[in-house]
């Protein structure tokens, strides 16, 4: 045999004599590339930055240029009105102002009712699904499988489920002699449970993933020291599993924060934002003033202000996950 | 929202801009994009032989996109009408494709404007204003003319929605009115002797059926089509949401919270499930949970798939003391797309012509033909069905054909309907925040199109 073995396994035969990489043959170098320009990194980093210049930022530019005109694309004329969509939007008892905040606050409120059971719940999932025990595959598999299907499908087939008059939910409630007619989809406070609740079921396996790898990369041997020292469970959780956990953590609780505020197939196909607009999401706020009924120049201000409230609301997530320093 | 106020002072604003006329300058399009030999300045008449003339088209092989929203049980229908257009000629080739209505008025405008979009689109009357000062569509006056179709084959205001600032934008295919559907066993159930009629009858009706064990008689839903409900029945108390030209809203006058006191009424008096969520009306038909419901002709077909349901249908009770019952219609529209191509423009004539002329298979998806002539047809009064619906059309309300104002009915008295049916404002508050709310799109339309 003249091939290596890598790792105590042997490599595929397809590797023939002699095309063997060893280990050694990968050791990185610290040296930069020799005779490598100084402009080698940026190409390297050309193609993303291309995408991302045309399709996130030169937008993102636009939308402020849009953000200062009454904009139609099909009209001919796009008069510049200054800040004016801005001070419509924070000026009540304009026609923008109010569905605007009322469709923030149920952004609001859907990332309040939603981001903490999609911390937690994945959180205790993972360390279940971390221990050893048979089906432990099976179990994984089970609660990630939601996440594969599209919102779309999602979003239907929980209306229906939940539909207050002719869905299955509450017709099982009713034979389990629960006679509830709980108005799931058309009343508060039951459109949250009907939003956050199919929203937890659907992505916490995303998060669960995310966590896994991270426990994953906690060494034994600080659980081990930590049981040396008569650590019981719960002082190993918050001794050695909370804070091995801290970059995931961080990394787990900015995208939710992000992809709750983000949410808006939840809201359009279970809820219809009903009752009234309270359950109506920034993102479909912005995307009916703008592009179905062409009010463009308003629609473009109010997500520069939900960009804006997520830059400030990323920022202070990361200042509250900031590595204390020792005194 | 008082848009174009700091823009009044000077400058160029949308009022200059559209002050030529939508009609002329769509026709200065077509002159400078169709490389026709019309003189510019020729104004709306400008696309005259664009459409060739004649009503048949004779020149090479051609291919039309064809859009509509027709995702229901309508769909099947029109798919097999386009093919055997398909198969009847060789020259021209249509290709249908299908977008639910939410989807199809946001999309369409951006699709024409990039060239991927549809020759010919099918619209509402309440959407052919607004495409057409968008300047989506294009002016249809020399197809009327070449076709030879004439006002007094059609339903006059159907015919006239057609027209925006002196063009014809849509040639009407049909009218669809709300109807009342009913079943049959419930309504004996409950000891009622045929389709009740008027507010007396059909109050009756829904009592006696609720003493008799059925638990819910009438379904009022709190989305779509409940709006569609609240217009029928604000024009039968004697009412119009909309002022005669249009430009005010009046919602909250005394007709209007009538109308909505007395849906809401239904379910507060436990005849109708309170939360009826979007949908779930049609599903309670479907499965013999709700006796009556009002809901658009185009459903027939699919109470028709149910086969245990022994349902019926009849015109929308006179519940306000006038007949009035809610109606739009579909039109066909050329897009701006295919005035870029005179042989394209020329094959949808023909298209057009054709569907038009077959519209008595149309009408078997649940619609009631635009033209007198198929109406009259002995084949027309053997569909039950649309019959009974043909016999609203003495009475049935459209929309108004002013630009902008399809905009306004979701966020303004759709919500207030859903509002007052789920019990979170009383009918009339609900109606005037919508009233205040519409006025001022009203007036924000009116700078934006130059009213």
């Amino acid at each position: 045999m003249t091939t290596t073995d890598v790792g105590g396994r042997a490599a595929p035969p397809a590797a023939g004599p002699g095309a063997g990489v060893g280990p050694q043959g990968l050791a990185p170098t610290t040296r930069g590339v020799k005779g490598g320009s100084s402009l080698t990194p940026y190409l390297f980093l050309a193609p993303y930055l291309i995408l991302f210049t045309v399709f996130v930022l030169a937008p993102s530019v636009f939308v402020i240029w849009i953000s200062l005109h009454d904009w139609d694309f099909l009209l001919p004329g796009k008069p510049f009105v200054g800040l004016e969509n801005y001070l419509n939007l924070f000026k009540s008892g304009t026609v923008t102002s109010g569905p605007f905040w009322s469709s923030m606050e149920a952004t609001g409120k859907f990332v309040l009712y939603s981001v903490p059971l999609l911390v937690i719940i994945p959180m205790a999932l993972a360390i279940l699904l971390n221990q050893r025990f048979p089906g432990r595959n099976f179990f994984r598999a089970a609660y990630f499988a939601p996440y594969v299907l599209g919102v779309a499908v999602v979003g239907i087939l929980w209306h229906f489920l939940l539909d207050p008059s002719v869905g299955l939910v509450n017709n099982y409630l009713d034979k389990l002699g629960i006679d509830a007619n709980i108005p799931w989809t058309t009343e508060t406070p039951w459109v949250w449970a009907a939003l956050v609740g199919p929203t937890v079921w659907w992505t916490l396996g995303f998060n669960t993933v995310i966590y896994l790898a991270g426990l994953q990369d906690i060494p034994r041997e600080l659980y081990e020291a930590a049981k040396v020292d008569g650590a019981g469970r719960w002082a190993q959780f918050r001794n050695v599993t909370l804070p091995g956990l801290r970059p995931v953590l961080i990394f787990v609780v900015t995208t939710t924060i992000l992809a709750s505020a983000n949410v808006f197939g939840q809201p359009y196909l279970i809820t219809n934002g009903r009752p009234g607009i309270e359950t109506r999401s920034a993102i479909m706020y912005i995307g009916q003033e703008g592009l179905r009924d062409f009010r463009m120049g308003n629609a473009a201000a109010a997500s520069f202000i939900l960009t804006l409230a997520l830059i400030l609301v990323s920022l202070v997530t990361f200042v509250a996950f900031r590595e204390r320093k020792e005194r | 929202m008082g848009k174009d106020q700091s823009t009044n002072g000077g400058g160029l604003n949308r009022r200059q801009f559209l002050g030529v006329g939508a009609g002329a300058a769509a026709g200065m399009l077509l002159a400078a994009c169709g490389g026709s030999s019309t003189p510019p300045g020729a104004g709306g008449q400008a696309s005259d032989d664009l459409f060739g003339s004649g009503a048949e088209y004779s020149g090479p092989n051609v291919s039309l996109a064809f859009w509509n929203g027709f995702t229901g049980g309508d769909g099947p229908f029109m798919r097999k009408l386009v093919d055997q257009f398909n198969s009847e000629h060789q020259n021209i080739k249509v290709s249908m494709n299908v977008l639910r209505w939410e989807d199809f008025y946001p999309k369409v405008p951006t699709a024409v404007q990039s060239g991927n979009g549809p020759d010919i689109a099918i619209m509402h009357i309440d959407n052919l204003a607004t495409n057409a000062a968008r300047q989506v569509i294009i002016p249809l006056d020399p197809v009327a003319q070449l076709l030879d179709l004439q006002e007094d084959d059609f339903y006059p205001q159907v015919w006239q929605a057609g027209i925006y600032k002196g063009n014809r934008y849509g040639i009407p295919l049909d009218t669809h009115p709300l109807l009342f559907y009913y079943n049959n066993k419930s309504l004996q159930q409950g000891g009622v002797d045929g389709a009740p009629t008027d507010k007396a009858s059909f109050e009756a009706a829904v009592t006696s059926m609720k003493d008799k064990g059925v638990e819910y008689p009438f379904w009022v839903p709190s989305d779509w089509p409940a709006h569609l409900m609240w217009w029928s029945l604000i024009h039968q108390f004697g009412g119009a949401p909309y002022s005669e030209d249009a430009s005010q809203a009046q919602f909250n006058s005394d007709a209007g919270v009538q109308a909505l006191t007395w849906m809401a009424d239904q379910a507060k008096q436990g005849y109708s499930p309170k939360n009826i969520a979007l949908d779930a009306q049609a599903v309670a038909f479907r499965q013999q949970k709700d006796a009556m419901t009002w809901d658009g002709i185009w459903m027939m077909n699919e109470w028709a798939k149910v086969k245990s349901l022994d349902w019926g249908a009849a015109p929308i009770p006179n519940i306000g003391g006038t007949q009035a019952v809610w109606a739009s219609s579909h039109n066909f529209t050329v897009t701006k797309q295919a005035a870029n191509d005179k042989n394209k423009a020329q094959a949808a004539k023909v298209f057009i012509k054709w569907i038009s002329d077959h519209s008595i298979d149309w009408a078997k998806s649940g619609q009631v033909p635009a033209r007198k002539s198929v109406r009259e047809s002995p084949e027309f009064q053997q569909l039950e069905v649309q019959s009974i619906a043909a016999k609203e059309l003495e009475f049935v309300r459209f929309p108004p054909a002013v630009a902008g104002i399809g905009d306004l009915t979701q966020p303004t008295f759709q919500l207030a309907v859903n509002e007052a049916m789920l019990g979170k404002k009383d009918p009339k508050a609900a109606l005037d925040a919508a009233t205040q709310k519409a006025n001022a799109l009203l007036e924000a339309n009116r700078k934006k199109y130059g009213g």
